[in-house]
């Protein structure tokens, strides 16, 4: 595994320019175009749902897809599609957030590894190998058990859950960087690790980190919306996709709009950030640039 | 062989340690009182002091964790708090149908997703592997709880031909939750071998084997496969956690008694016991079957077998 991740650090100086990048890979475009979507509907959610998400409506109970609600309504009469738009921004804030909280701190832990090597680095390892000794989820499952049920604490566990990887693929892409001469130079210059640090080692091992974020989002917004859906998540009436699902679930013969739409969201959310990701992972792989 | 098995074993070891610590943890971060959780908030306070004495809450932490750990390595993680019987006990009641749909998962992922990578990577570009590409990304982008719910919806519900919960009454019952579960494993094995099969079928034995006059047939399953198998291994063992943590869901939707779902309501029920022990059981599974996987790699792989012997 390893030695794939650090292929994609070789070449990020004088990387091919965006345009060039988007035109070769149309997974990057196609996943770019839907996340653009996705990204101003959450934004100006307030202004384009068509109803506000936690208005009741209890003559309008599990009505089938309408001209007056496009994708339905729930057991509380509420519009499915408001719902389904309010819920991308909570599952985007949760990802973003669960996904910055992985990596300041897998990140910055595998930046020190690399740099410092020795203590510092078989400390950052094993705890990296101890938190990988549970799958994600779980790990993500036992921390939220910890701190109770609610979004904020998904977050927390979520992020922490990814710490791990974070820390790896930092510390395998700076360990390519900082045997570069560039930084040998800047060392024998005289310049304080801080800077080669900041200045030549973290700019130029970015590219596999972006990749990385991009996957992770992915994966985070999954598992909060899989937390969620457990009810150990966002609570009611908060609209977001698993807790809608969660809670659709006992109605599921009578509404199965209320289902379906949630689940298609997520798929669609997370089929544009996979894409994306593995195209962007293609376009800054050295190996296919030639 | 057996040395290296030996020393990833001895490995192991300090991981599981630290694996304690975050399970300790979980009891010891959370706010409240566990003598109250387990005693109720209308306990006496004699009883209250009682237990907390027993369970040496009135100790330091790492004191704490020492007498955990210690009863811990004789799997006795106490009793549960919601059914009053050893944690033990009750997760030895559940992993049966734990194991039982993580393995049928595995078989049904590695009887679709090899076969399709393979049929993949032998056409490439053509409708059938994009079609396969499609098919793939899509089963890694659904989310277990939805496509269980889909499934349910149609199968049970719409058509009837399947029991939409529940574990004993025959055959039926496992198509579902073996399906929901596998599904992701399957799209990531279809994914692994179709990348591995490319490879091999451009290395140069491959071409040997096609200038000799050797049957296609022959040259992809006895030459290519075998040897694109070996990274597929270690898919399957990485895939085996994911199988864990959706096991936890697939559970939860389909009424099935495992340790999964013991956990989610277990977690619901602030029964912090049973959730330590659940967890254990899921690092200590993850962690054997990690390990299978390397040695089965370790095995495999000529190279790496010389290195270790």
């Amino acid at each position: 595994m390893a030695a794939t991740e650090t292929q994609g650090v070789r070449r990020s100086r004088g990387a091919r320019s965006w345009s060039s990048i988007l035109r070769s890979s149309p997974r990057i475009a196609i996943g770019g175009a839907v996340l653009l979507v996705i990204a101003f509907a959450a934004v100006f959610a307030d202004a384009i749902s068509p109803y506000p998400p936690n208005q009741q409506n209890l003559r309008a109970r599990l009505q089938p897809p309408s001209a007056e609600h496009i994708l339905g309504t729930d057991h509380f009469g509420r519009d499915v599609l408001s719902r389904i738009i309010h819920g991308g921004r909570v599952s985007l804030q949760v990802g973003f957030i669960a996904v910055g909280i992985a990596l300041a701190v897998g990140g910055v832990m595998g930046l020190l590894a690399a740099f410092y090597g020795r203590w510092v680095d078989s400390t950052v390892s094993f705890v990296v190998d101890v938190m990988l000794a549970l799958p994600g989820f779980l790990l993500a499952l036992a921390i939220v058990a910890a701190l109770g049920p609610s979004l904020v604490n998904v977050m927390i566990a979520v992020g922490i859950a990814y710490i791990p990887q974070f820390a790896r693929i930092t510390r395998s892409a700076v360990l390519t960087v900082i045997e570069m001469d560039y930084v040998t130079a800047a060392r024998a210059a005289g310049s304080r690790d801080n800077r080669i640090m900041l200045r030549h080692v973290v700019p130029n091992s970015l590219s596999p980190v972006i990749v990385q974020v991009t996957l992770s989002l992915a994966g985070a917004i999954l598992s909060a919306a899989g937390l969620s859906f457990l009810g150990l998540g966002a609570q009611p009436p908060t609209a977001e996709w698993g807790s809608m699902l969660n809670a659709a679930r006992g109605y599921i013969r009578d509404a199965h709009w209320a289902v379906t739409y949630p689940g298609v969201a997520i798929v669609i959310t997370v089929l544009a950030l996979n894409m994306f990701g593995d195209g962007l992972r293609d376009a800054l792989d050295p190996r296919r640039i030639d | 062989m057996l040395k290296y098995i030996f020393r990833r074993i001895i490995l192991l070891i300090p991981i599981l340690l630290g694996v304690t610590v975050i399970v300790f943890g979980i009891m010891f971060m959370t706010p409240g009182d566990p003598a109250i959780l387990m005693l109720g908030e209308n306990a006496p306070q004699a009883e209250l002091e009682a237990l907390r004495e027993r369970l040496g809450l009135d100790q330091p932490a790492y004191v704490q964790y020492g007498l955990w750990l210690g009863r811990a390595v004789q799997l006795d993680f106490g009793r549960s708090i919601r059914s009053g019987r050893p944690v033990t006990r009750e997760i030895s009641a559940r992993l049966p149908a734990t194991l039982e749909l993580a393995l049928l998962a595995t078989l049904l992922a590695i009887a679709v997703g090899v076969p399709l990578g393979v049929l993949s990577a032998t056409r490439p570009n053509t409708a059938v592997d994009h079609a396969a590409t499609v098919a793939a990304f899509g089963g890694l982008a659904m989310p277990v709880f939805w496509q269980g719910l889909i499934l349910i919806l149609l199968f049970a519900l719409v058509l009837g031909w399947l029991p939409p919960s529940g574990r004993l009454g025959g055959w039926q019952y496992y198509v579902l939750p073996t399906i929901t579960l596998g599904t992701s494993a399957i799209a990531a094995i279809t994914r692994m071998t179709r990348a591995t099969m490319l490879e091999t079928l451009s290395q140069d034995y491959v071409r040997t084997a096609r200038s000799k006059g050797l049957p296609e047939r022959s040259i992809v399953y006895r030459h290519a496969l075998r040897n694109a198998l070996i990274p597929v291994v270690t898919v399957i063992g990485l895939q085996f956690g994911q199988l864990l943590s959706g096991a936890v869901i697939t559970e939860t939707i389909f009424s099935w008694p495992g340790i999964g779902r013991l956990a989610v309501d277990s977690i619901r029920a602030k029964d912090f016991p049973t959730v330590q022990g659940a967890v254990m059981v899921f690092a200590v599974m993850y962690a054997v079957v990690n390990l299978f996987t390397d040695v089965l790699y370790a095995y495999l792989d000529p190279r790496l077998k010389t290195r270790y012997s």
